[in-house]
């Protein structure tokens, strides 16, 4: 088992290429939501502001 | 023809349909993914000169296949909304521009490390394929920093586009660097003459990653542009009715 995770010596390259590509995935996504949470709640309490004026 | 295209472009019909079709892409793009990066760590046989090291090919390709996939989707969204004026394709390519960035930068790092062990180095500034991808990540900067630095959104997609339009001719560049000048970068493995040069164990993990990848980009970039649109329509009805319904003001 050891073995298929030290990738012949070239593990710390193998596995750091892998972690790297799952992190900037997470990220991409994490970002994205988070963006269009923020967005939304701007939006809502303008809207909300506005209305309360008139 | 036209009439659907229109509806499918009119920003509230995009803002309902784009929720629904993101688990469309979602689901395959992650199992194609998590097939394509088991099959290639644990089942493809080693590679007979670079040994396992090979096997960072399975995300080293994808990453810099997008992000120049991601660089044509983005110059050609904007070409196209500054030559026909729609909304909702500036939104895509701006929606494109951060993800496009992030796949450069993943290229670009894994292929450093990949560099380490095969080359003895993990960066070499004269060779043009590095570069030209380097590069690339710099325009990709600069359209962002671009958008942010110009208030008026008009002007904003307008300025943008021009800067994506022109960028693109790196786009051929960093292709077909390996061929017009010599690199330390290894040619083309599956889009060559005489077809793809590894058996089928290695070639069909890296083919899942591949399309996989593209599958989550479109779920990440359909994302983005409901949020792109949601900030543009901001003040229109639709997006008060779909926030606050029943007159709501709490």
């Amino acid at each position: 088992m050891s073995e298929m995770f030290a990738m012949g010596n070239y593990g710390a390259y193998v596995w750091s290429c892998f972690g790297l590509t799952l992190a900037v995935l997470v990220i991409c996504v994490v970002q994205g939501a988070q963006r269009h949470k923020s967005v939304l709640n701007d939006v809502k309490t303008r809207i909300r502001a506005m209305e309360s004026d008139t | 023809m036209w009439t659907w295209f229109h509806k499918l472009a009119s920003p509230p019909h995009f803002y309902r349909l784009s929720a629904k079709m993101i688990p469309w892409f979602a689901v395959p793009g992650i199992a194609l993914v998590v097939y394509g990066s088991y099959a290639g760590l644990f089942l493809a046989p080693a590679d007979y000169q670079q040994g396992d090291a090979f096997r960072i090919i399975y995300v080293h390709v994808p990453a810099a296949y997008l992000s120049m996939m991601t660089y044509m989707v983005m110059a050609i969204s904007a070409g196209i909304g500054l030559i026909w004026r729609i909304k909702l394709s500036h939104a895509v390519a701006a929606a494109a521009a951060p993800l496009g960035a992030w796949f450069t930068f993943l290229a670009l790092m894994t292929g450093s490390i990949w560099g380490r062990p095969m080359w003895g180095t993990w960066w070499e500034w004269g060779d043009p394929r590095l570069t030209s991808q380097l590069l690339m990540l710099f325009i990709y900067f600069g359209y962002m920093a671009l958008r942010t630095a110009i208030d008026d959104p008009l002007k904003a997609d307008r300025a943008s586009a021009v800067l994506a339009m022109v960028g693109a001719v790196n786009i051929p560049i960093i292709h077909f660097s390996v061929e017009w000048w010599s690199s330390l970068h290894q040619g083309a493995t599956l889009v060559r003459e005489g077809g793809p040069a590894m058996p089928v164990e290695m070639l069909y993990p890296l083919l899942a990653n591949i399309v996989g990848f593209t599958f989550l980009f479109g779920a990440l970039v359909l994302g983005r542009v409901r949020t792109e649109v949601l900030f543009r329509e901001r003040r229109k009805r639709w997006v008060r009715n779909l926030l606050l319904p029943d007159g709501d003001l709490e």
